[in-house]
């Protein structure tokens, strides 16, 4: 809502004030002010000047030389003006006039003769293009007749107007007016306000014999009244009708339509005028539109309704959907004589539907959805006729007929001090709460403590007891709240299991040399079902689908973090940032319905994403670029800090290199996978060899088990030895690991593989895998039989089980 | 014989003293004391003297023999001491030669201050909850005093999955449900993180995702000046104990009161600057006294309990605090955005 201070001081003084003072007054006691602005950039030196002549320019076809009275004298001045005329009262800025944008004017010549200054547009004075009335906006700007040559342009033009805007929350609707903003900035000031009643002077004939008012929903349309207006002359408004409307970013137009949006304006009831002639009945029947209706609204545009829309009819056609705009052939027009006037209530959620269903959006669609004053309606539509008696010579008819269900009762609210103090935290007296419902102009009776309130129809926002207590304390002001702790038992306060070990991960991850992500969850349809996990794939049918997505890169949930790594990766590597290691403990949403109507499982990944060197020692010949086993490493150092044993299977997974991928398992299932990502998406991407992980980190968090137990450091030295064995190339050399364990046990505590070769010392086809096995017995030291008895077994375990022979 | 161990002694001790490495200390010991040397030579000779002189010379030979060899030692130590040296020296760097890099990682800037505030409400008691990131418009809307036609959805247009379920547009869904499960009559004392997600076109100041912290506390007689008090706690220790707030009225369908915590900026202390657009204060976060009509659709009767409930924005509190001007810096994971904030 845009406010002119020049405005508003006409119903309140607030020029003791600095606006930025004024402001913050405002902000502080309930009303956000977003900007203090003034109406236009600063202009000085521009007065009315009276064009006694206008000749054709000797020297130039397009040119008008004038002779211009600005009061001290005539000046002669050059115009280009298209529609410059002699008679005219026009805005001229003479020489030492200073206009927008530090624009000096000087005496000059053009093509020849003398001009002492400038005839303005209202654009030249700052006015905002689109609220420059439709006649001048090619041209200069013509004063009406009543100004007198030398007065200053600027004030009378209200281009010296501060506009602060104020930024409403939906529930402070009464502030959409400038009454409303009067009465609100009286209980916040402290003084006194009261919208002025309306005097309208009414002719003999009697509006209810011209015209009949029904509505076929009340709940819909609870109040309808029609107003009949004579004789009118359509034409300008006058100039402070014109200077308000501008000033709250309103275009005039003619002064039938500028009153309309002026007392909307003012009272905040949106008002609408028909030509009566041209509304073509005697009977205004208000009804829900049949389904397939058409009308043609003011914006020329033919409209289909349904059920969902009210209109305003003549008994026949519809003329008007309700609350949201006209329509065109009742249009007030030049030679408009008669008018009806619709002062109306219409339901707020169905006015919002109408708007909405339709992309109309106005000044008066904005009111009624957030509701209007119902003791205001009919007094806006007398506010009217007053105008339009006076600005456009109607004839009031006597009387609206009007349908009328409206409620307009008072709510009333009781509070007692007590009860405020406790719930604020305060020590406020009954005294001050009474005079702050006095500023509020919210009638009460009080007994002792208790107040019972009356709330006055303007505010609707107010309609249980925490309404009010808002009311008291920001008047009372928030400022004066002390600052108090709640007195409540006190709880420990705590991370969740689940929580430490996400903090715990992070922390290894980041150990470990990754940088944390946070990606989108929305992502495009192809990407939504890229590099999945197989657990993922498998319990998902397909991926979540957004009803309405914005744009077709964020219209479907992700069912894998990798893909969004990836295009992180992409990113640096575009800018030439080629080292990346990154990881992210996000979510994926999975649905095991293929039209969703519960909600997905959101499931907790870990999963990374690495292209480029990982180690670039250079000086000392050391360098390492990411391969699967740099990140099978940090895999398996979070398998160590979970204690959660994690084993790997070699995998296919569509968009992942076929040789270089495996499952991760872990409690006998799939949790995951690592690998390389396929080349072929690799140089989609633009990105050189990238790998990648993705863990179901919520599976691990649930397998993880705190150990608590203390376990003894070993007393007793342990045993090293170490075998090469040769078996065919394609023996997973986790396969013979395990075999290992298994026929060394109980004595193997560890195996660690530490050499591996293929090449011209071999058979083709085979390669020698070197182990370092350590044998430890916790309870006493080993002797040399009971390890090589135990070395045996292992050898023919493998042999059996692997083929595995000796390396000579 | 006495003058002749003297000469001997001093001779030898000379040559020790001269001896600049330890082949020639090792040459003098062999000369001097060895069993072809001239002290052996004058002990062999002792025979000729008389019983009274033996001892005298004897002794006088021992000693200095010993005093040859403790020299030879002595000197020997410093020798090799300064070959030591000497070898150490050949073997110095560069030290100004780079180390062999760690590859250190760190958390996103978001995850940093989320962590910043959990730990500090943690600090004051609070518990931290999760919820669905794809709610029920129940729990986003319906519970929250947003009934379906109600104005205020307009202010968080939604992203819709179906009719009934969308991407939550707060995380205030999840006090929801929290209070749901205290069967009206536990206290509720947490924060909640999370992601949450709006209709919008992402450009430098609005994100279609982004995050949210909520808090709640409910309890028998929580007064508005309570959540003025945790509010100034969390303000000072999250942004300086020299920061001021201000609570002004807002308007929240979940709260009322309602209103909207500011700060005083820190770049002008209050005075009006560019940063703060001339009014001395930063809006951080919005707040107010939780709604009647929240409280009874989880279960409580408003009459016994009261609560209050804050919520803010970790992205809009990283851009005030470290200066970031875009963002969706937070979501493009450049790196050079990412390391900046890696540092303790």
């Amino acid at each position: 809502m845009l406010v002119s201070l020049n405005w508003l001081n006409d119903y309140i003084n607030v020029r003791d004030y600095e606006p930025d003072e004024f402001a913050e007054i405002i902000t502080k006691t309930g009303i956000e002010v977003e900007s203090v602005e003034p109406v236009a950039e600063k202009a000085t030196g521009v007065v009315v000047g009276h064009v006694v002549s206008c000749e054709q320019h000797p020297n130039a076809d397009k040119l008008s030389l004038c002779q211009i009275d600005v009061g001290e004298g005539v000046l002669q001045i050059v115009c280009g003006a298209p529609n410059i005329a002699e008679g005219q009262k026009v805005a001229v800025a003479a020489p030492g006039a200073v206009l927008p944008g530090n624009f000096k004017i000087k005496k000059t010549k053009l093509r020849g003769e003398e001009s002492n200054g400038m005839v303005c547009s209202l654009q030249e004075l700052g006015v905002d293009e689109k609220d420059v009335p439709k006649e001048y906006q090619d041209g200069i700007y013509v004063f009406p007749e009543d100004v007198q040559a030398g007065d200053d342009a600027i004030s009378l033009l209200n281009l010296d107007d501060i506009i602060i805007e104020l930024g409403l929350t939906p529930n402070r609707a009464d502030c959409l007016s400038m009454a409303g903003v009067a009465y609100e900035v009286a209980a916040a000031l402290g003084r006194e306000y009261e919208l002025t009643a309306e005097k309208v002077e009414e002719g003999s004939e009697k509006a209810e014999s011209l015209v009949s008012v029904e509505v076929e929903d009340p709940e819909a349309n609870p109040y309808y009244g029609a107003f009949i207006l004579k004789d009118v002359t359509v034409g300008p408004s006058p100039l402070w009708i014109q200077n308000r409307l501008t000033a709250a970013g309103i275009r005039p137009i003619n002064n039938v339509v500028d009153i309309t949006n002026y007392v909307l304006l003012e009272y905040g009831q949106p008002l609408h005028a028909f030509d009566f002639d041209r509304f073509g009945s005697a009977k205004v029947i208000t009804r829900r539109a049949r389904d397939g209706e058409k009308i043609t609204t003011l914006d020329d545009q033919e409209r289909v309704l349904t059920r969902d829309h009210l209109v305003i009819t003549n008994g026949d056609k519809a003329h008007a959907i309700a609350g949201v705009m006209g329509g065109a052939e009742s249009e007030v027009q030049k030679d408009t004589n008669t008018i009806l006037l619709e002062a109306a209530y219409f339901n707020p959620a169905n006015v919002r539907q109408s708007a909405k269903d339709h992309g109309l959006r106005s000044e008066a669609s904005t009111r009624f959805e957030k509701g209007v004053d119902p003791g205001r309606v009919e007094r806006a539509g007398l506010r009217a006729s007053e105008l339009l008696r006076e600005y456009a010579g109607a004839t009031v008819l006597q009387g609206v007929v009007s349908y009328d269900q409206l409620d307009r009762s008072e709510k009333t609210i009781e509070v007692n001090t007590t009860k405020i103090n406790d719930r604020l935290g305060t020590e406020i007296t009954r005294e001050e709460i009474a005079s702050i419902l006095e500023r509020l102009q919210f009638p009460y009776e009080q007994s002792d403590e208790d107040f019972t309130i009356s709330i006055p129809t303007r505010r609707g926002d107010v309609e249980r007891f925490e309404d009010v207590l808002e009311e008291v304390a920001r008047i009372y002001g928030y400022d004066n709240l002390p600052y108090t702790l709640p007195s409540g038992a006190s709880q420990a306060g705590g991370l969740s299991l689940e929580q430490q070990l996400k903090r715990r991960v992070k922390a290894y991850f980041e150990g470990a040399g990754l940088d944390e992500t946070i990606t989108y969850s929305l992502t495009s349809e192809k990407q939504s079902t890229m590099l999945v996990s197989k657990e993922v794939a498998q319990q998902a049918a397909a991926p979540v689908k957004l009803a309405m997505p914005m744009s077709e890169d964020h219209s479907h949930l992700r069912l894998s973090v990798v893909p969004e790594l990836l295009q992180s990766l992409a990113y640096n590597v575009a800018r030439k940032q080629h080292n990346i290691a990154y990881y992210e403990l996000g979510t994926v949403f999975i649905s095991e319905e293929s039209e969703v109507t519960k909600q997905p499982h959101e499931m907790l990944r870990a999963s990374g994403a690495l292209t480029g060197e990982w180690l670039s020692h250079p000086w000392q010949q050391e360098k390492k670029t990411v391969d699967f086993f740099v990140v099978k490493g940090i895999v398996e150092g979070l398998s160590d800090l979970l204690d959660i044993p994690m084993t790997f299977e070699k995998a296919k997974i569509e968009g992942m290199h076929p040789g270089r991928t495996a499952n991760i398992m872990a409690d006998g299932k799939i949790i995951g996978f690592i690998g390389q990502v396929h080349p072929k998406l690799q140089k989609e991407w633009g990105l050189k060899e990238t790998y990648v992980f993705d863990l179901n980190a919520e599976k691990l968090f649930e397998l993880y088990e705190k150990e608590e137990a203390f376990e003894a450091i070993p007393r007793f030295p342990s045993v090293s030895r170490d075998i090469a064995l040769v078996v065919d190339e394609d023996v997973p050399a986790g396969d013979i690991k395990e075999t290992i364990l298994e026929a060394g046990s109980p004595l193997v505590k560890q195996v660690l593989v530490f050499d591996l070769y293929q090449g011209e010392h071999l058979s083709a086809g085979k390669k020698s895998l070197a182990y370092n096995l350590l044998y430890l017995d916790p309870e006493r030291t080993l002797k040399d039989e009971e390890v090589e008895s135990a070395h045996e077994n292992i050898l023919q375990s493998v042999k059996e089980r692997h083929a595995a022979e000796l390396r000579g | 014989m006495k003058e002749r161990l003297q000469e001997l002694k001093e001779e030898a001790l000379r040559k020790v003293d001269a001896a600049d490495g330890i082949q020639q200390l090792k040459d003098v010991r062999v000369e001097y004391l060895g069993k072809k040397g001239p002290i052996t030579e004058v002990l062999r000779g002792m025979g000729k003297l008389s019983k009274e002189e033996r001892p005298v010379i004897g002794q006088l030979a021992n000693e200095v023999r010993e005093d040859i060899a403790q020299a030879i030692e002595v000197k020997q130590t410093g020798l090799e001491e300064a070959a030591l040296e000497e070898q150490l020296e050949a073997e110095s760097l560069d030290v100004t030669l780079p180390g062999r890099p760690v590859q250190v990682g760190g958390p996103h800037l978001l995850t940093s201050i989320v962590e910043e505030i959990e730990d500090l409400f943690i600090g004051m008691g609070f518990e931290i909850k999760e919820g669905p990131e794809v709610e029920s418009d129940y729990y986003n809307f319906e519970a929250l005093n947003l009934p379906k036609g109600h104005p205020a959805r307009d202010m968080q247009d939604s992203f819709y999955v179906t009719e009934e379920l969308l991407m939550r547009t707060h995380t205030s869904p999840v006090q929801a449900r929290t209070m749901g499960l205290k069967n009206g009559s536990e206290p509720v004392k947490m924060i909640c993180p999370g992601k949450v997600y709006r209709r919008d076109t992402d450009d430098a100041t609005h994100s279609h995702q982004f995050t949210q912290i909520e808090g709640l506390l409910v309890d028998k007689d929580v007064r508005m000046s309570d959540l003025k008090g945790v509010l100034n706690a969390f303000a000072k220790q999250m942004f300086g104990a020299e920061r001021d707030i201000r609570l002004r009225p807002s308007f929240f369908p979940f709260t009322e009161p309602s209103v909207e915590m500011d700060i005083s900026c820190k770049v002008c202390g209050g005075a009006g600057c560019s940063v703060c657009k001339g009014t001395g204060w930063i809006e951080i976060l919005g707040a107010g006294m939780v709604h009647p009509n929240v409280l009874e659709m989880a279960g409580y009767d408003p009459k016994e309990y009261s609560g209050f409930a804050f919520g803010m924005g970790p992205e809009r509190i990283a851009m005030l605090k470290y200066g970031v001007d875009d963002i969706r810096n937070f979501y493009i994971n450049d790196q050079r955005f990412l390391k900046q904030y890696h540092k303790a």
